[in-house]
């Protein structure tokens, strides 16, 4: 899976992620605030330019908004079916500004900074008495998960495929969930085998504790 | 939580993930997505609380900028769009879906997770998805509800589906509908 993130290095990827969200928030609920539509339309103008600041691959992530032209569409002739055009294009403009910022900040921001910077967020769960490392590794194994649920749904095609001759029918969707399922459970106990989310943790600590990293690692390359 | 606990919830929260890169298909000038099938699947199979919290870390994955939407869509701009209703309602539909499951306990699988994903999935996503889509939009409540009613028999496609599926996946693997166990 390949992210929204943009590899450059601008003045944007510079600013810390925090900060960035923290900006984000605030504008979202200005723009709400907002009553006229010239200071719409002056926020809207300033996103733009902060994509064009990027150079060309900025630019083309205008593109984006080709998702949005259905429903800017419906909200237009409903403000005007209500005798209000101006509402309509202030609500269009204020939807596209919020949708472009936000995705600046996706664009200009690595996955693992972004994780770092909403890491506050998960602070209560120490509270309750789970792991604030439960996220991180859930994250991960979505990831991880995608490319694998691909995988096993591309060779029950191609046995389908091979069986009829048609490329898919729904009909794969039953061995599809019980394959992946199965993986899956395979997966929890390889996890708990190792120890569990905690485990490497714990292991390394304990084995830096007690000066046999050594052996550990080499275990650890034994596959155990 | 248990990691295999964990583990269900990352599966499920990769399915939604999956089901957004399944080419979506037009009924009508209407196009349909799977995603939201991921939302009920995950409801009725692990029930209300490991459904929802399947939901929540599928929308973390996406606030990190992972295009997981459907489309190849990803990163925070999609909880500010006209859908944004509908992804702050995701976690509650899986929650009310597993909730139905649960109290439905004795009906057979295909009716009850029909029942779930139909209450959870439709009625109470909408209920988020309208509101979102008014507010945003500028539009009265039933302009915004008139609106969303295009979308309906696609999603009475899905709560199908997620019923088919979950009756299937009972009867080869039972100890995968955990929302029964």
């Amino acid at each position: 899976m390949i992210p929204v993130y943009l590899p450059l290095d601008s003045w944007a990827h510079r600013v810390p992620a925090g900060f960035k969200l923290v900006i984000l928030a605030l504008s979202s609920v200005l723009l709400f605030q907002v009553v006229s539509v010239w200071v719409a339309a002056g926020a809207f103008l300033t996103v733009l330019l902060a994509y064009a600041s990027l150079g060309r691959a900025g630019l083309e992530q205008l593109r984006l908004l080709k998702a949005l032209k259905l429903f800017a569409a419906v909200l237009l002739i409903v403000n005007w079916y209500n005798g209000a055009v101006m509402d309509g294009v202030f609500a269009v403009l204020r939807l596209l500004t919020m949708v472009l910022a936000a995705n600046f900040v996706s664009v200009t921001t690595r996955m693992d900074d972004m994780l770092a910077a909403i890491g506050p967020v998960f602070v209560p769960f120490r509270w309750i008495g789970l792991s604030e490392r439960k996220p991180a590794l859930g994250v991960t194994l979505v990831l991880r998960f995608v490319p694998c649920l691909l995988q096993v749904f591309g060779a029950l095609r191609e046995a389908y495929r091979a069986r009829t001759g048609k490329s898919s029918s729904w009909r794969l969707i039953g061995p599809l969930g019980i394959q992946s399922l199965r993986m899956s459970d395979h997966v929890a106990e390889a996890l708990a085998a190792r120890g569990g989310a905690e485990g490497l943790a714990r292991f390394t600590a304990l084995a830096g504790a007690t000066g046999r990293s050594e052996r550990v690692s080499k275990r650890r390359n034994d596959g155990i | 939580m248990t990691d295999r606990s964990l583990v269900q919830i990352a599966f499920y929260a990769a399915l939604i993930a999956v089901l957004g890169l399944v080419p979506k298909f037009d009924l009508g000038p209407v196009p349909v997505t799977a995603q939201s099938l991921g939302v009920m699947l995950a409801g009725v199979m692990l029930g209300p609380v490991r459904g929802a919290l399947a939901v929540l870390l599928f929308l973390l994955v996406l606030a990190l900028g992972a295009p997981v939407l459907s489309g190849g869509r990803g990163g925070f701009a999609w909880f500010y769009s006209a859908s944004g209703g509908f992804l702050i309602g995701f976690p509650v539909a899986a929650f009310a879906a597993g909730f139905v499951m649960r109290i439905t306990g004795r009906l057979n699988i295909l009716v009850s997770s029909a029942l779930a994903a139909a209450i959870g999935g439709v009625l109470v996503l909408y209920a988020f998805g309208i509101p979102g889509m008014a507010l945003l939009g500028n539009m009265t409540f039933g302009q915004a509800f008139s609106f969303a009613l295009i979308f309906v028999p696609g999603d009475l496609i899905k709560v199908a589906l997620t019923a088919v599926i979950a009756q299937t996946i009972a009867r080869g693997l039972p100890s995968a509908l955990v929302s029964r166990s």
